[in-house]
């Protein structure tokens, strides 16, 4: 099986730990994973501002970089969710991480060990657009040393949303707000996610709150 | 119209407003979720909502001449209204053949939505809302945030206070049997000497001429039997082709909208029944915008909405900064997808915008409108039709960025070169920084660690 790495823009720029962390422990399971360079955005950001000519010019550039590769494997759901809309022939070729290790290769113990608190918060792209599933769930009950509490309205948006953090900067921050204080609430020294950029937002809220919570990728607990 | 963000500010910034605001939807949308799970077939039922409301918007022509058919053949009278100055004449020509100076009305959105209480009052006819929370709203000249509660925005004190400044004597306590009773008597008097009672529809059936309101108070009820005359203001999308269809939404609406299992009062009439209820009665079929909406192949599912409001329920957005800040008759994420649609979208630019595209509301819309999608329609169609923007030219530059991995590169290079350790971002983006940490970039981007580590 040839497994093509889709870092994403953000996981590149911002986040490179996060695709790391999807390297190792893919090759810690013995996968091979190739990084296509040319590789930039998948379009999103164009897509839900309403730039659907750059959105699909760049959705279609992704496909043809792709679309050798038996299986795509990202550390995003939200860009899984993207392509899978706008590119439909490569849409069950494409994988958010967690969901390719269980449904895919059907591994839920990948051998971590991470003796921390930890909560979970289900991105709203991963439960209702890529549908993951308790995919991250299990795969982090099977984590060693890992308490995993439970975070209180999970489901609930943190406020991202793309330019909505920008564009209704209010209204994203309230919706923060929340989302921040279920996160303290549980008392986890870690609030982990499968979407950096919604870590990028309650990592962002939880800084300024100073309350000593970290948020860190779902691969990067899994590389531990 | 203020834009969604400005009013957002300042609805957010009442506290008293999103303490109510949280109680009331966290409470509906828990009660909605627990009803909704004792549904088996609740997935299939809405299938063939969504398949029923396909089907009217693609035939809407004809059931609307077998509505039109149906109505007269049981002795009513059926009106035509391309836009709101037409459907408000047909009621105060209604009202004035009854010398009627107060109509009773029935809670309806198509009545806001044309701005029916303002056109009659402006032609000498004061309509009386006979709502609960409807009423609340007109004694306080106050508008509804909520299209099932339009008063959620208010508690049992401040409702208490208003009735006080108005229709009651002390004492009052705040008990909202007390509250109840007070509307009641007001209203009784009401209901037994008005001439003509106004109402909307929730369904109109094609093939029998059936008009269908849902409500939950009875008030609905006395205002369509007690007077001698109604009128039923109904959009040309509440059509359903058959009696039996009634069946899939009279389920899907309740538990939908109240949490219930079963509506209160679902009151059916069909024309004029000799001896029983008004002898008089007319259906306005409003347009308003209608036809041009079903022209759009994606936008056109919003006129599949049954009014439930179980998408405001679950909405982030909704749950923090109330309906007000829509500005819009219709809020919430289905105001954000129909309003514009039905207005224009050049006259309401900020609402498709106003969604994190979290998708909660299409996870419970009974009839599966695709509102996240709708949304990213309408903001395609906000872009095309905007002149040359600053955020235009710089979205296209980001696209040229990403479609060539070489500038690609140059630009993650030159973000690292000009990061400054200050707090804030430039620009639009200040808004980030206000609220939220940004994290340096790091030293070394991903591909450049692929590149040091793997040499390719």
């Amino acid at each position: 099986m040839r497994v093509g790495l889709f870092v994403t823009c953000l996981g590149d720029t911002l986040f490179p730990e996060a695709p790391q962390a999807v390297v190792r422990v893919l090759e810690r399971l013995g996968h091979e994973v190739e990084f296509p360079s040319e590789q930039t955005c998948c379009g999103q950001l164009h897509a839900n501002s309403g730039y659907h000519n750059e959105a699909a010019a760049l959705a279609q550039r992704f496909e043809g970089i792709f679309e050798d590769f038996d299986a795509v494997v990202s550390p995003s759901s939200s860009c899984v969710g993207m392509i899978r809309e706008y590119r439909p022939a490569l849409a069950s070729h494409v994988f958010e991480f967690s969901e390719f290790l269980v449904n895919r290769l059907g591994v839920e113990d990948v051998g971590a060990s991470f003796p921390h608190r930890v909560t979970y918060h289900p991105t709203c792209h991963s439960l209702r657009v890529a549908k993951v599933g308790d995919a991250p769930l299990r795969l982090l009950r099977a984590v060693r040393g890992l308490e995993l509490v439970e975070l209180p309205e999970a489901t609930e948006c943190c406020g991202f949303g793309g330019t909505f953090a920008v564009k209704n900067a209010e209204t994203s921050t309230a919706m923060l707000a929340d989302k921040c204080e279920a996160v303290i609430s549980t008392g986890a020294e870690v609030c982990t996610a499968v979407d950096n950029s919604c870590l990028m937002q309650i990592g962002g809220g939880l800084a300024r709150r100073q309350g000593g919570v970290r948020t860190m990728h779902l691969a990067e607990i899994l590389a531990s | 119209m203020t834009s969604f963000p400005e009013a957002a500010r300042i609805a957010l910034g009442d506290s008293q407003l999103r303490h109510n605001l949280r109680n009331a939807t966290t409470t509906i949308r828990d009660k909605r979720a627990r009803v909704v799970a004792e549904v088996l077939d609740w997935e299939e039922l809405r299938d063939a909502g969504r398949a029923i409301k396909a089907d009217v918007m693609h035939r809407l022509d004809e059931y609307l001449l077998q509505f039109e058919a149906s109505v007269q053949a049981a002795g009513g009278h059926v009106h035509w209204a391309r836009d709101a100055a037409e459907a408000n004449a047909v009621v105060l020509d209604v009202a004035r053949s009854h010398g009627a100076s107060e109509v009773v009305k029935v809670k309806s959105l198509t009545s806001d939505e044309i701005g029916l209480n303002d056109a009659l009052a402006a032609g000498g006819v004061q309509a009386i809302e006979t709502d609960f929370a409807e009423l609340i709203l007109q004694l306080d000249g106050d508008w509804s945030s909520h299209i099932l509660v339009p008063a959620i925005h208010r508690n049992r004190t401040e409702i208490r206070d208003l009735f006080l400044r108005t229709i009651a004597e002390p004492p009052l306590s705040d008990e909202p049997g007390e509250l109840a009773e007070i509307a009641r008597v007001y209203l009784r008097e009401k209901f037994l000497s008005a001439k003509v009672g106004v109402s909307g529809a929730n369904f109109g059936v094609a093939d029998t001429g059936t008009v269908v309101v849902v409500e939950s108070e009875g008030n609905g009820r006395m205002c369509t039997t007690l007077p001698p005359a109604l009128v039923t203001v109904v959009g040309i999308e509440k059509l359903v082709p058959t009696f039996a269809d009634l069946e899939v939404f009279l389920q899907l609406l309740p538990r939908s909208s109240t949490g219930e299992r079963m509506n209160p009062y679902t009151s059916l009439w069909t024309g004029v029944t000799e001896g029983d209820g008004p002898q008089e009665f007319h259906v306005v079929l409003l347009d308003n915008g209608r036809t041009r909406v079903l022209s759009d192949e994606i936008g056109r599912q919003a006129l599949h909405c049954i009014r439930c409001s179980a998408c405001l329920n679950v909405c982030p957005v909704y749950s923090r900064t109330g309906g007000h800040a829509y500005g819009s008759v219709y809020p919430g994420p289905i105001g954000a997808i129909l309003t514009p649609q039905l207005i224009g979208v050049e006259n309401a630019k900020s609402l498709p915008y106003a969604s994190s595209l979290c998708g909660a509301c299409y996870e419970v819309c009974p009839v599966k409108i695709d509102i996240p999608a709708v949304l990213l329609h309408l903001r395609a169609e906000v872009v095309k039709k905007e002149a040359a923007t600053p955020e235009r030219t710089v979205m296209r530059g980001i696209a040229r960025v990403f479609g060539n991995t070489r500038r690609y590169e140059r630009a993650q290079r030159l973000a690292r070169f000009v990061q400054r350790p200050a707090r804030r971002l430039p620009g639009p983006l200040a808004t980030w920084t206000r609220t939220r940490e940004l994290k340096p970039l790091p030293k070394e981007t991903f591909r450049e660690w692929w590149s040091r580590e793997r040499g390719s």
